[in-house]
Formats: structure tokens, sequence, C-alpha cells
């Protein structure tokens, strides 16, 4: 198992795909869409990033072991702002007496 | 024959292949990715807490930042990403000379970059927006906005410190690229850096929208 050489026009095509999906967000972010605003944003960034992780980094052609050790990164970093958020966004919902707050 | 692959050029001892070699580099430094990860997702998890509770008066601080450096900073960022994947491309097809060239490319880029970063931060230190004793706003929701602009120091100022680290290295590898320390088989150096860079890439695909576009659409 050699590694596996991407060719340099798969690189510009991702470059262009990346400069026009920079060219779409910061369009979009002048329409009012409500809460679509920030969804739009977040989810061309992580399209973005997916692009840069699985061509230019090479995790394609990565062995099985790295791509669950990526993987493992970004989901512990939802569960670092997803528990945080649980808390921060449930304040005051709940009002038992005998208890503080 | 025997221990005749083990004593290969650039190959270290306690491998027994180049693939298992390049296998434990990257895996290795995407371990050390992971840290990054979570180091900068602090801040990422702070910025979304204090959003959460005043998006108002992040709005108002994004409106203080400058779109079109952002954006031109997006595309100078990602073509340096470019021009750090066409590095190791060169390396892995063992061209001496295009690995230097690329990688300085890399440097400059990284360059204006930092320079387009300069532009922005003395602008808002003319404009009072530098959180501490010089802060100063006239509007409504001054310690939201306060809080924004921690927020933008904090972020793009560990963002450009990762850079300016990123550049150093870069310019050793690049030394030792035009010494001709790398071959098809053993650049891993390069291909490490090069998983670096793009991170920090990464990195600023997610600060461009939280801290210039989000509250755009909003009219203050």
């Amino acid at each position: 198992m050699s590694e596996t050489i991407t060719p340099v026009r798969t690189y510009l095509v991702v470059f262009l795909a990346l400069m026009v999906l920079t060219a779409i967000t910061v369009a979009v972010a002048f329409f009012e869409l409500g809460p679509l605003n920030d969804i739009a944003a977040m989810g061309i960034a992580i399209t973005k990033a997916c692009l840069v992780i699985l061509y230019f980094m090479h995790v394609r052609h990565s062995s099985r072991l790295t791509k669950v050790v990526v993987v493992a990164g970004f989901l512990w970093l939802l569960f670092l702002i997803g528990f945080t958020m649980s808390d921060y966004l449930t304040r005051g919902m709940i009002s038992m007496q005998g208890t503080i707050g | 024959m025997q221990g005749e692959s083990s004593h290969s050029w650039g190959l270290a001892h306690h491998f027994d292949s180049f693939d298992q070699q390049r296998e434990a580099s990257n895996l290795g430094m995407w371990v050390f990715l992971v840290t990054e990860i979570m180091f900068f997702g602090g801040l990422f998890t702070a910025y979304v807490v204090y959003r959460s509770g005043q998006g108002a008066a992040f709005a108002l601080g994004s409106h203080e930042l400058d779109i079109t450096l952002g954006a031109i900073n997006t595309a100078v960022l990602i073509g340096s990403s470019l021009t750090m994947a066409l590095a190791v491309w060169a390396a892995q097809t063992g061209r001496r000379k295009a690995i230097v060239g690329f990688i300085l490319a890399t440097i400059l880029l990284g360059g204006v970059f930092l320079g387009i970063k300069v532009v922005e931060y003395s602008a808002k230190f003319e404009h009072h927006l530098v959180p501490g004793p010089n802060f100063h706003w006239n509007g409504p929701e001054a310690p939201g906005v306060e809080m924004f602009f921690n927020l933008y120091f904090l972020m793009t100022g560990l963002h450009a410190a990762h850079m300016v680290i990123g550049m150093g290295i870069l310019l050793v590898v690049a030394i030792l690229a035009w010494r001709g320390a790398f071959s098809p088989e053993n650049h891993n150096l390069v291909e490490g850096i090069g998983l670096y860079w793009h991170f920090v890439d990464i990195v600023w695909i997610f600060l461009f929208p939280l801290l210039y576009l989000l509250g755009r659409n909003i009219q203050v």
C-alpha cells in the first residue's frame, strides 16, 4: 500500500470550489434570512472544512485509524459545545422548590 | 539481504517500511491537531456562549469589522493552502526545486495575510475598539461589544500566532528541501507541516463567518 498521489488537477478544482463557497457565504450574509443566516454560514464553513480535510490533508486516502482520530477530534469538540450549551440554554427553564437559583 | 530495507536512507531503524513510517508520522500529527482542535475549541465555545446571550451586541461588533479585508484574507489563506498542498505533491513526485518554490509561495501568502491583519488591528486601535482602559463605545450594548472584541482579538491573535510559528517551521523545511533532505519515499516533514498549515486554514474558515459575517443581515 504505497502512498496515493492526488493529481494537481484535483487540487485546483478543490481550490476553485473553496473560492466559490467563500463568495457565496459573503453574499448570503447580506440577505435577511432569519435563523437561516447562521445555518447557511456554518453549513458552508463545514463544507469548506471537509473539502480541506478530505483533499488537501489527504484524509480521503488515510488509514482507517487516522480517520477515526480525525472524526473523534471533531466529535469531542461537538461534545464540548453541546454539553456547555445544554447548560446555558436551559438555565431558568427548570425551577424546583427547595433548590438554589 | 538481511535488514537491507531497514538500512534504507531516510528510514528510521524502528520502522519496518516507509509506509509504516509515513503512517506513524501522519497519525502522530493528527493526534497533535486534535489537541489543537480542543485548544481553539475553548474559544469557540466561549464565543457560542456569549453570542447566545448577547446577539445584538455581537451584531454591532461584526459591523465594525472590514468585510472586504476579511474576505480577501480568506482567499489569500485558501491560496496558501493550495501552494502548501502542491509543495507536498512536489515532495511526493521528487521535484526538489518545486518543493522549495511552493513552500516559499506559502510563506509569502502567509505574510500577506498577516500584513492585512496588521492593517485591521491598527484600525481597531485607532477607533478605540481594543478592550481595556482605552475601549470606547458610544452606542448601546457597550459591555457586550467589548466582549465581542475580546473574543475577536483572542481568536484572531491565537490564529495569527499559529501562522507565525508555521511560517518559521516552513522556512526550516524549505532549507532542508533545498539541501535535498526529502525523497518520494521520505517527506514526512513536508506532509506534517502541510497538515498543520491546512489546520490553521480550517480555523480561519470558521473564524471568518463567525466574526465578520454573522449579524450582517441585521440593520444597525
